[in-house]
């Protein structure tokens, strides 16, 4: 009885010391799953998940505290790409609700100050100072920086229209 | 080998499908031309590939086969004017699609003239250059009028390019209630098979293979009549079963060879063209007529006065319907408006859409013909994989698909699926299967472009704080060598000074002592 008391003590003891040492020695500095997430996500740092950027939120989801599905500018295809990734389920039907959105100039009142420019993530606004400005819409990713940045409230954000190049037919009711 | 068919079905090549085929008395009926309507509307994508761009302003006055939109990108096809008239609007009107959306479209008020525009005729086109052909047809937009409508003349200059040995001609027509190409194989066979021997020339092409499935006797009997002097045209008949039509099936009944998976026809030296489109070919080469007019199956319970009616592109369905007899009894026992086929046609929102160039029927349903029911559980009875043309595991995919699991139906073989509708059509608790296949590779496309989105704003992303680093250091360069140059200035003042007031020294020195 004491013997395998000791025994395992003792065993538990040495066993213990040794992962301690290695904990110390071969310590990994930083997360790899995080750089992997990072390398996946678009990189704009545009803030729409909450996190200070893409790196911020990466950490997040690799820790759990936020969802895969946190990225608007990813959207489905990043989400599950994480998810798979990470082995985690998500529901998928929860994104795009209300559908993705791009910013819109109104040309009537642009009065061409150029904050908005400045301030895009992807150089997806073009105009020169006192020139109406304009929006590429293939470039925009919907991050609404430039909306708060205007001040005539000539941006807006509208949702990104369903053309007939883009429509998927829907998924039929289960039974 | 021979006594080995009765075997097939042990084997498992029984696939397929054996619906009702509802085609007469439609096609029987003679074939009714559709006098000019009030007003032709016509999209800018008939066709698969890039939409056309409008050629003609709005007031424009534009005669019959007049180029009224040209293609844009490789695969594209023109659109002409289906007669003469005034362009009235460049606008937006509702797609043939299941989705109701929009679509840009020109529309033309006819004048009544009716007066062709100055034609490109060739009369020996066998003299032509096979280049030249491929030109012709491409300027003439020519497209697949068996449904698809892929732009003609990219796939016959494809085809001389990976050098096909066999033309293979589909006028199997295999979808239920229609009868289109059916009526023009009795009607013009003759200029079918010269159609035919236009696309051997253009293709380079040894042998036509015309595959018409065997429910079609007196177009069989028309089209031997016509292929009979001309030993590289062959006609072989077909059993009748669904989807017979389908390019792959038929490649296989014909020549025996299987089109591989993610592979085209083109890679077994095979080129597929339906018999219809054999004719607009012909028109385009002998006579220069764009393609402006098709022969439209007018069917369904619905139907007063069932038939095939040679309709202007740009037709609205439902003046196509009045000029056919209407709908019976006010069409109050209408389920459901479909164009094309029943099997994989579209079912559309209402009937103020137009004809386009690959719209080969209008039908309408009654209650009876829908038969819609809800979907009852999956019970495994493995009808649908007896069913499915392509070996798959519909049952499987489906299940798949129902929880999103994409990747792996893709594994089970959804790329592959050709979307004819045989499972869904079999299925006893009438599962919408092929409806999920559609979803679902709906769905992998928009992934996919969202993925590619995503990789253009991770480069934007960092093209943008490159631009930014650049102009950083740019601007600390210039300030720095700005500072340099105002320092070396200042130094030079300083001794340009120093040397001044020595100068000076000197200078009053030498006053001084003059003085």
């Amino acid at each position: 009885m004491i013997a395998a008391i000791l025994s395992l003590t003792v065993l538990g003891a040495v066993l213990g010391i040794i992962l301690g040492v290695a904990n110390k020695f071969l310590q990994v500095e930083g997360n790899p799953v995080v750089e992997e997430v990072l390398a996946m996500m678009p990189g704009s740092n545009c803030g729409q998940c909450g996190f200070p950027g893409c790196a911020g939120a990466a950490e997040a989801i690799v820790d759990g505290s936020a969802a895969p599905t946190c990225c608007p500018p990813g959207g489905k295809a990043l989400a599950s790409a994480i998810a798979a990734r990470l082995g985690l389920t998500v529901d998928l039907s929860a994104l795009g609700d209300d559908g993705p959105k791009i910013a819109v100039v109104s040309e009537e009142l642009c009065i061409g100050c150029c904050r908005c420019s400045k301030v895009c993530p992807t150089d997806a606004i073009i105009g020169a100072a006192k020139q109406v400005h304009n929006v590429f819409r293939e470039a925009c990713t919907g991050c609404s920086s430039c909306i708060e940045k205007c001040p005539t409230e000539a941006l807006v954000m509208k949702p990104v229209p369903i053309t007939l190049q883009h429509w998927v037919m829907p998924r039929p009711l289960t039974a | 080998m021979g006594f080995m068919k009765h075997f097939k079905h042990l084997f498992g090549n029984d696939w397929g499908v054996h619906p009702e085929d509802h085609k007469r008395p439609a096609a029987d009926q003679p074939v009714r031309v559709m006098p000019l309507p009030a007003r032709l509307y016509l999209p800018l994508q008939q066709h698969l590939g890039g939409p056309a761009r409008p050629a003609v302003l709005v007031g424009q006055q534009v005669k019959k086969g007049e180029l009224i939109a040209e293609a844009q990108g490789a695969v594209s096809a023109p659109i002409h004017a289906p007669t003469s008239g005034t362009i009235v609007a460049v606008t937006e009107i509702t797609a043939p699609h299941p989705s109701g959306l929009s679509l840009p479209a020109i529309i033309i008020e006819p004048d009544g003239l009716d007066e062709w525009t100055e034609l490109n005729a060739c009369a020996d086109p066998f003299a032509l250059d096979p280049a030249d052909i491929g030109k012709r047809v491409a300027a003439a937009g020519v497209v697949g009028l068996g449904g698809a409508a892929f732009p003609a003349a990219v796939k016959l200059s494809g085809a001389k390019r990976s050098s096909v040995t066999t033309l293979v001609m589909n006028g199997g027509e295999c979808e239920p209630y229609l009868s289109c190409d059916d009526r023009q194989m009795r009607d013009s066979a003759a200029g079918i098979v010269d159609g035919i021997r236009i696309m051997l020339h253009a293709t380079g092409a040894a042998k036509a293979l015309v595959g018409i499935e065997d429910n079609k006797p007196e177009a069989i009997a028309a089209m031997r009549a016509a292929a009979a002097s001309f030993s590289n045209v062959e006609i072989c008949p077909v059993p009748a079963r669904y989807p017979m039509g389908s390019e792959k099936q038929l490649i296989q009944a014909l020549t025996g060879k299987e089109v591989p998976a993610d592979g085209l026809a083109f890679d077994i030296g095979v080129l597929v063209h339906n018999v219809g489109t054999a004719l607009a070919v012909r028109a385009a080469i002998r006579e220069g007529k764009p393609l402006i007019s098709r022969l439209v199956t007018v069917n369904g319970q619905c139907m007063a006065n069932p038939g095939n009616i040679e309709v202007r592109i740009g037709t609205l369905a439902e003046e196509v319907i009045a000029f056919a007899g209407g709908l019976k009894g006010e069409g109050l026992g209408l389920a459901r408006r479909v164009m094309g086929g029943p099997m994989m046609g579209m079912q559309i929102p209402h009937w103020r859409v137009p004809v386009v160039k690959g719209t080969s029927g209008i039908l309408a349903f009654d209650a009876a013909e829908v038969a819609a029911q809800a979907p009852d559980p999956c019970i495994r009875c493995g009808s649908c994989v007896k069913a499915c043309p392509m070996g798959l595991l519909p049952l499987e995919m489906s299940a798949r698909i129902r929880v999103e699991a994409y990747d792996e139906a893709i594994g089970l073989g959804l790329k592959d699926c050709i979307a004819c509708g045989c499972c869904a059509y079999v299925c006893p608790s009438k599962i919408p299967l092929v409806q999920y296949f559609v979803h679902a590779k709906g769905e992998l496309a928009a992934q996919g472009r969202a993925k590619l989105r995503n990789d253009a704003t991770k480069k934007l992303a960092q093209q943008r704080q490159d631009r930014l680093a650049r102009e950083a250091r740019e601007k600390a360069e210039a300030a720095a060598k700005r500072k340099a140059e105002r320092e070396a200035a200042a130094a030079a003042k300083a001794a340009a000074e120093a040397s001044g007031q020595t100068q000076g020294q000197t200078q009053g020195q030498t006053q001084g002592e003059a003085a």
